[in-house]
């Protein structure tokens, strides 16, 4: 749909791109020290050298490293989980309607309320530490990510399946060739939307009684009122999160560069 | 089964087809008969909605007639099969398979793998003159340029029948000349049987042998009509009186068709 101008006179574009990254980055720092200078926000708003002093002490107290692998194994772990079960689950969805009829609302449902609000239950029922995180996590992936594959799999153009019926193929090489192939871009458009969804589940997940995690460690820091740590912790989550994003996106770009017009 | 009969290619019998929609039944045809001589080209006209692209679904075999039967080469067809070709209006091309490897699908199907398949490809590649994009992608491919993807395809598959579609429906009218004609050249080369659907009457009367017109609601022939006018047609064949004569003939029967469509 949109007209495309990557690609086409790469070198200066791509350094066009940069300097602008570059000069939004200077804007962002330039708030952020605006903010640390008010007196309004300045409690709120440590300036970026505070905050960056805080990644020796916090490495000193021997809880960053720490955090940031339990945050990346709960997320991970939940996410994957969630990846699996939704991908049968949506196909099945697509493919039987008497299935899809009975689950369909549930998701819908439970996609509308935030984690926050159903997390005690889980802790009731799963205990504290590792396995309540990755089942809330779970949860949200799963919702969100099976809801975009399946919309994927019913959008699927029904001639393509034709075309590859007359043109000899049979029930396997309909899913194999045409089915999986056609359902590829809304996968990994649904793997991207997970991905976003698992880090914004965290702070909810690790509300669990956590013993380490980004989400943990923000909201006890909060109790202190340790405002520079927390905005380094913040601010990690987002690295993390536009990592993610991008490595997601170039996947898509490596594997579905075929497609027609590309989505958000 | 004798004589004649074993030239008949197609024989659709009594054919009807009643959907189910959400108002109520639509009877899309209702007691279509029609037989289709081996080698023949049919080309099929009528107004919008009366049931063209169903009964060749039907005889593709992807749909199932609700009464009445389609027999090809002598077997009642149920479900699609090889003798069988399609080409339809939205190319219905595989997005994420180059040009090659779409023509290349239906060899696949068939168990032809390798350089075999590759080099059988390239051949129909050459037919509809695209070796210098076989390596791209259908997006990188203009309207024109998806379609003979589409027809090159169809022809791998080797079929005995060619349904098509509305094939040259989207395509602008020069493309559509030049395209017209490449199907000319190749039905009289090849000797296929042609099922051709269209809405233009210049395009059912410069390519097919007999004209098919069906009248809307419900959806049955109403006229057939024998174009005898020798083959090779081209261009000046549109000037000759002959031509205009059954072009204002099958002009006025869909128009009083489309007329009906209206009311
Ligand atoms: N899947 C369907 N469910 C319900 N009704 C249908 C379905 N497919 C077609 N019809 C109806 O059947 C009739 C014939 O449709 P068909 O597509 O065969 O017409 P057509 O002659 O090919 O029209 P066009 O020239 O516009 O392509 C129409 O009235 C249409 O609304
Ligand atoms: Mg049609």
């Amino acid at each position: 749909m949109a007209k495309s101008s990557k690609g086409k006179g790469a070198i200066s574009d791509k350094a066009k791109n940069w300097l602008w990254l570059l000069l939004s980055l200077a804007a962002a720092l330039a708030l952020w020290t605006l903010l640390s200078v008010l007196p309004n926000t300045s409690r709120s708003f440590p300036n970026v050298i505070v905050v960056l002093q805080q990644i020796p002490v916090m490495i000193e107290r021997n809880v960053l490293f720490k955090d940031i692998s339990s945050s990346l194994i709960s997320v991970g772990l939940g996410y994957l989980l969630g990846f699996v079960i939704a991908l049968p689950v949506a196909i099945l969805m697509a493919w039987y309607n008497p299935f899809r009829r009975i689950v369909e609302p549930w998701i819908q449902f439970i996609r509308n309320i935030p984690p926050l609000a159903y997390v005690p239950l889980i802790v009731i029922a799963a205990g504290v530490g590792r396995k309540p995180q990755v089942i809330v996590i779970t949860i949200a992936t799963f919702l969100i990510m099976c809801i975009t594959i399946y919309q994927g799999i019913i959008n699927i153009d029904e001639t393509l399946i034709k075309a590859a019926r007359v043109l000899g193929a049979k029930d396997k090489d309909i899913f194999l060739r045409v089915l999986a192939p056609a359902s590829l871009p809304f996968i990994l458009t649904a793997v991207r939307l997970g991905a976003s969804v698992a880090l914004t589940t965290l702070i909810a997940a690790e509300s669990t009684g956590a013993f380490a995690g980004l989400g943990m460690r923000i909201r006890s820091l909060n109790n202190n009122f340790e405002t520079a740590p927390m905005l380094l912790y913040i601010i990690i989550i987002g690295i993390i999160g536009i990592t993610v994003e991008k490595l997601i996106k170039l996947l898509e770009r490596k594997l579905t560069g075929w497609q027609e017009k590309r989505e958000i | 089964m004798a004589g004649e009969k074993r030239d008949i290619k197609v024989i659709i019998d009594d054919v009807r087809k009643t959907y189910m929609g959400r108002t109520g039944e639509v009877v899309a045809l209702n007691g279509v008969s029609l037989d289709i001589r081996a080698n023949e080209f049919v080309t099929v006209v009528g107004p919008s909605g009366c049931g063209k692209s169903t009964l060749l679904n039907i005889i593709a075999g992807l749909l199932e007639p609700t009464s009445g039967k389609v027999i090809c080469n002598g077997v009642e067809v149920h479900g699609t099969g090889m003798d069988r070709g399609v080409v339809f209006q939205q190319y219905a091309l595989f997005p994420w398979l180059t040009v090659k490897k779409n023509v290349m699908f239906p060899l696949n199907m068939k168990g032809i793998k390798g350089q075999e398949a590759e080099d059988l490809a390239m051949k129909y590649i050459r037919l509809v003159d695209l070796e210098k994009f076989a390596d791209h992608y259908p997006k990188e491919l203009s309207g024109g340029m998806k379609q003979r993807v589409a027809i090159a395809r169809a022809y791998a598959a080797e079929p005995e029948i060619l349904l098509m579609d509305e094939p040259f429906g989207a395509l602008d009218a020069q493309t559509r000349t030049q395209l017209q004609q490449e199907l000319l050249n190749t039905w009289e080369r090849e000797m296929k049987t042609c099922f051709f659907i269209t809405h233009d009457v210049d395009e059912a009367l410069i390519l097919g042998q007999r004209v098919i017109i069906m009248s809307a609601r419900p959806g049955r022939i109403k006229e057939i009509v024998d174009i005898d006018i020798p083959y090779p047609r081209n261009q000046e064949t549109k000037m000759t009186p002959r031509f205009l004569e059954l072009k204002n003939h099958i002009w006025s029967q869909v128009y009083q068709e489309y007329l009906e469509v209206r009311k």
